[in-house]
């Protein structure tokens, strides 16, 4: 029987049984999955947990089960980016959040599904083929951290990590009807987070309620000397689990409801809006010119840092490689075969955008519009304490809906990618539904100011049921 | 707009090899990508710094410390293509 629960259940459940027992009960609801959100499970969970239980339940995630993303470095399993150019690849050392959570005990089930190397909004994209949407298996999960979004949503693990480098995290939170919180950048080490877009994406946790994410971040957030863009932020984002919004002032981005939304999406992003000034916030509206051209900067600049980035999947020294009779030859071929489609095309257009020619056309000109955008944030953030606008303008679309047309599948993006560029946080959570499906309602804030969306989100939460909707017939 | 020849170029310089017909499709795909992002050239940028890193953060220094890290024989792990302790891979030309 599927069973969704928060940190403090699975905590319960640990005591008055054992992390071996819960730990058992998500593997067998895993072993009935029918949405392929998972593409390795640790063989080693199983002795991990009872090794918890022998030495007693002390650490903050004591035997709570998680499941990461499939780009994040596990030491002794096999971490592939959903690419066959890393297949059998395995880490031979842990990332930064892998290391606090082992040390906050948790249980590592296994690595997720994603779009390959994160490039993607639907985890269709991945070697190990799409995840499926629990709420509707016809629907993409979304992406690009697919699998991270929709296990959490379908029972399957009580909490994950994903990356988000232009939505990756709150994207598939929104369409699966879960929460995914996207830190200020620098906000989580990205030491051992295999590189898309080093200077956008960032770790982000994902689960079935806000305070969860509190936990998760206060685990595996705060300054690491490996990864040098790592800020010093001391904030406990437990305490801001606060129901309390009176006084909080709200802008509403009219860029953000822009033509092509989908009525269901924009009315329960509308409702919460109104929920809020029930519950003693004010909200005006905010103009946010340049949103029209962050999506064009964030590829620009998404796409040259993956091709530079992604230079070094050679074939020399891990996964796939492929026969020549020279570097070249061998190199060349390595990379035709091990990559996906996307991945290829994302590599060729930030090889020409950074070319000679095209450098100052292409990736300086997009430079100068991620200024703009950050500018608007700084503007608008400035007047009012939170930003809160749909996560995704449309509910999951259908498997294979948009997977022909590149463009299209760039064109969802419009939402998420300006928070990217800008670098400060936003979090996804549950705010009704539009066709059965569910919709997020994405909260942004100043940088390092996790606290007051979290303290929004929160009191969101406690004041509305929409969290705790689940899929239907998913095990 | 970009060219089948110019696809093949970039194809050359991110090592990636593209026969005749995906020569052909991608040079589709990434013109009509292009297009999209000709829309940049209606902004005047001229006097707008460009942003390489969002948060300030500037020239993060340490101690020059030995710390451990990984030995030859982990990074080694995951490939066939050894000698010596070292990589192997075909020669460059």
């Amino acid at each position: 029987m599927v069973e969704w629960m928060s940190i403090p259940e699975v905590k319960e459940r640990i005591e008055s049984t054992s992390s071996q027992e819960v730990t058992a009960s998500y593997l067998e609801t895993i072993g009935k999955s029918k949405i392929n959100g998972f593409v390795t499970l640790w063989g080693g969970a199983i002795p991990r947990a009872g090794d918890i239980d022998k030495k007693g339940h002390d650490g903050v995630l004591a035997g709570v089960p998680i499941a990461i993303k499939d780009n994040i470095s596990t030491k002794g399993i096999q971490t592939t980016c959903g690419s066959k150019i890393l297949e059998g690849y395995v880490p031979p050392y842990n990332a930064h959040v892998i290391e606090r959570l082992i040390n906050a005990g948790a249980v590592i089930l296994g690595k997720t599904n994603m779009d390959e190397f994160a490039m993607g909004t639907s985890t269709e994209s991945s070697y190990a083929g799409p995840t499926l949407n629990p709420w509707d298996l016809d629907r993409v999960p979304g992406g690009s951290s697919g699998g991270s979004a929709a296990v959490v949503a379908a029972g399957e693990a009580p909490i994950s990590l994903g990356s988000d480098t232009g939505g990756s995290v709150r994207c598939p939170a929104a369409f699966c009807g879960v929460v995914g919180l996207k830190p200020t950048y620098g906000g989580i080490s990205r030491y051992g987070l295999i590189s898309y877009a080093n200077s956008l994406e960032q770790i982000g946790p994902l689960a079935t309620n806000v305070s969860d994410i509190a936990i998760l971040m206060d685990v595996v957030g705060g300054y690491d000397p490996r990864d040098s863009t790592s800020i010093k932020n001391e904030a406990v984002h437990q305490d801001a689990l606060v129901d309390d919004v009176s006084g909080l002032k709200v802008g509403v981005p009219d860029e953000y409801f822009s033509e092509g939304i989908d009525p269901g999406v924009e009315r329960s992003v509308w409702d919460a809006i109104h929920k809020f000034e029930d519950m003693g916030a004010t909200w005006e509206k905010v103009s946010m010119p340049h949103t029209r051209y962050a999506l064009s900067a964030y590829y620009i600049i998404a796409m040259s840092e993956a091709s530079s980035n992604l230079a070094r999947f050679d074939g020399t020294r891990y996964g796939f490689n492929a026969q020549g009779d020279n570097w070249h030859v061998m190199a060349s071929r390595t990379r035709a075969s091990g990559f996906g489609e996307e991945v290829k095309r994302r590599i060729l257009l930030g090889t020409y955008a950074l070319s000679a020619g095209y450098h100052d056309k292409y990736y300086l000109k997009a430079l100068k519009v991620r200024t703009l955008v950050k500018q608007d944030f700084e503007k608008a953030l400035a007047r009012t304490d939170v930003l809160m606008a749909p996560t995704m303008p449309t509910p999951a679309f259908k498997i294979g809906e948009k997977i022909e047309d590149p463009l299209s599948l760039y064109l969802a993006d419009v939402n998420t990618v300006p928070i990217n560029l800008a670098g400060v946080p936003s979090i996804s959570v549950p705010c009704g539904s539009a066709d059965g499906l569910p919709v997020g309602l994405q909260i942004i804030g100043g940088h390092y100011d996790e606290s007051t969306i979290i303290r929004a989100a929160y009191s969101f939460e406690q004041n509305t049921g929409h969290h705790t909707k689940r899929p239907e017939g998913v095990a | 707009m970009i060219t089948k020849e110019e696809v093949e170029h970039i194809g050359w310089l991110a090592r990636i090899e593209i026969d005749e017909l995906e020569a052909d499709i991608y040079t589709t795909q990434l013109n009509s990508v292009l297009d999209y992002f000709g829309q940049l050239d209606e902004i005047d940028t001229d006097d707008v710094p460009p942003t390489y890193h969002v948060v300030d953060v500037v020239n993060v220094f340490r101690e020059d410390v030995v710390v451990e890290s990984l030995s030859q024989d982990e990074v080694l792990e995951n490939t066939e293509h050894k000698q010596e302790g070292y990589f192997k891979a075909p020669s460059i030309s």
